[in-house]
């Protein structure tokens, strides 16, 4: 079955709700995202789901040379910056869909959807 | 593809002798008829809108070098599909070669059951929805839709659109890449999102439609007939697929009404010297009574549904029943346009738009005058749209407010896109009682 990353962005400065405008927000987000993930793990969705912390707080490191050159900061510079992710297991984009705009509703925040390679998809692009 | 386009080139030119042309005619009918059913029917055996288009696009060459000779077949249709699943075989079994999956996924393929009729009839359906899906940007919609359902050429779509080839092929290209890695499903949506979805493609339908009714550019023509046929083809496709009773068909239905009622107008919409004629100057003798009759009769079956409990209607019946006013007045002296006025109260509740809002003020006028209709328009916040300027310039003239009218009418010329409405106004501007000089 397909793989879809879900993410969600947010600002580069979090405050101390981490994002939210009050702290019971926060509490009552984090509450709907569990029981959104709980639902998503019972119905054979769930693969992985987490928060990040602050983009700030990044290392990028190059290890193409002799030397890892290691630079503080996240990769690209933004505004705003992935903040936090699930991997699910759909069988096709409407039902990633549906499920994102029930993540969307839990987390408050807008989920890009992002398909994963397949086996048959990574097959044709070596073959091409 | 290159050497399939100059395959059907050669084997398109004119053909001398009465039975060429009516195999050409057979072609072009079967073309129209059957290219939906081709692709789509090809889509759900491969799960590829790619390979399906090249396969149909290969069956009618295929058709156009071999039906001369063999004659048209008894039933084109079963050929082209034959034809089109031969070649999206073979093409796999080529590729397959280098792939050991891929050779298992063909072997799997050639052994997939023929579908009953009834599953063959649903894929264009299935095929409707998928190049509208939500997920791909509307332009992509668009031209996925002329090109997989329409079975338009890259140019011919490029030609409706005015903008380069390349960048009609572009957009496909990329949607029909989308499509595979996100898995854009080839599926006709759940009852459960099936209104939302429909409304969608009832928005590409209509916007086709609308392109090719008030088309923009200069020195482009003000109507594109190509572009309303197409439109309106389209709808009776799927008004046929997805007939009354299902969840949202009414509005299948209130569209393909509404655009017979606005494309029965077009031989009275533009005058000799190319420009816009406004409704109430209209030679309704010219309009196409047939068109008419059919979009009344569609409207009427509306209202009897809604009657007999049925959904409310959705802004497309509303539309479609604002027009059948108007097509139903003999003479625009006739028009009942408190009807209008009621009619337009319930799409703005459906549709809480200032256009709409905009529409809803020229019926007033009609009704309460223009000064109630004037002081609803200069409400909404339209500054950028000419249909605005031009509306304000014409109650400003009807209430003997020349200079406010000029310059209404200036706005309006300055952003209108077609050429025959900036005719219009042009001159209507030019019959305003001349600016004091004193």
């Amino acid at each position: 079955m397909p793989t879809y990353l879900l993410s969600v962005y947010g600002p580069a400065e979090r405050n101390e709700f981490s994002g939210y405008p009050t702290k019971e927000d926060l509490l009552r987000s984090l509450e709907d995202t569990k029981a959104f993930n709980d639902k998503l793990a019972a119905e054979g969705y769930f693969v992985f789901a987490d928060g990040l912390e602050p983009a700030t707080t990044a290392t990028v490191v190059d290890g193409q040379g002799d030397q890892p050159v290691i630079t503080d900061g996240p990769y690209l510079e933004a505004k705003e910056y992935l903040g936090g992710f699930w991997i699910i297991k759909a069988p096709d984009l409407d039902v990633a869909l549906r499920l994102a705009a029930e993540a969307s509703k839990a987390c408050r925040g807008k989920v890009e959807v992002r398909s994963f390679h397949t086996e048959e998809s990574f097959a044709a692009l070596l073959g091409s | 593809m290159t050497e399939l386009s100059e395959h059907a080139e050669q084997a398109s030119s004119p053909a001398a002798g009465s039975r060429s042309v009516d195999v050409e005619e057979a072609i072009t009918q079967a073309h129209c008829q059957e290219w939906a059913r081709v692709v789509a029917t090809v889509t759900r055996r491969f799960g590829d809108l790619d390979a399906a288009e090249d396969a149909a696009a290969e069956a009618f060459a295929a058709a156009v070098e071999r039906w001369p000779h063999d004659g048209v077949p008894p039933n084109p249709g079963a050929w082209l599909t034959t034809t089109a699943t031969r070649k999206a075989v073979d093409r796999l079994r080529r590729e397959s070669r280098r792939d050991e999956k891929h050779r298992e996924a063909s072997l799997l393929f050639d052994d997939a059951a023929p579908e009953p009729l009834g599953a063959i009839e649903d894929d264009r359906l299935r095929l409707i929805f998928t190049c509208c899906h939500p997920a791909l940007s509307v332009e992509a919609r668009v031209a996925l839709t002329l090109r997989m359902v329409g079975g338009l050429t890259v140019p011919e779509i490029a030609r409706a659109f005015l903008v380069q080839d390349a960048t009609v092929g572009q957009r496909i290209t990329r949607a029909k890449a989308k499509i595979k890695a996100a898995r854009i499903p080839f599926r006709v949506p759940t009852t459960q999102d099936l209104p939302a979805r429909l409304d969608a493609v009832l928005a590409v339908l209509f916007l086709i439609f609308n392109e090719g009714y008030l088309a923009t550019g200069a020195g482009t023509e003000p109507i594109r007939h190509d572009l309303t046929a197409e439109a309106i083809r389209l709808t009776r496709l799927l008004h046929e697929l997805l007939p009354d009773g299902r969840d949202g068909s009414g509005e299948v239905t209130g569209l393909l009404a509404l655009m017979l009622l606005t494309e029965a107008r077009r031989p009275a919409r533009i005058s000799a010297t190319g420009e816009l004629v406004t409704l109430s100057e209209q030679d309704r003798g010219a309009w196409d009574r047939d068109l008419i009759e059919e979009g009344h009769r569609l409207v009427r079956e509306r209202i009897a549904a809604v009657a007999a409990g049925g959904p409310p209607p959705g802004r497309y019946q509303l539309l479609a029943a604002i027009n059948a006013v108007h097509t139903y007045a003999r003479d625009a002296r006739d028009t009942d346009w408190s009807q209008i006025v009621a009619l337009y109260d319930q799409l703005v509740r459906i549709d809480p738009l200032p256009v709409v809002a905009l529409n809803r003020a020229v019926a007033v006028a009609e009704v309460d005058g223009p000064d109630v209709a004037l002081a609803l328009v200069d409400r909404l916040p339209l500054a950028g749209y000419h249909a605005f300027h031009a509306t304000r310039a014409e109650l400003l003239r009807r209430l003997g407010r020349s200079e406010q009218a000029r310059e209404a009418y200036g706005r309006a010329i300055e952003l209108a896109g077609n050429t025959a409405e900036s005719a219009y106004l042009t001159r209507r501007r030019s019959q305003l009682s001349p600016p004091r000089t004193e």
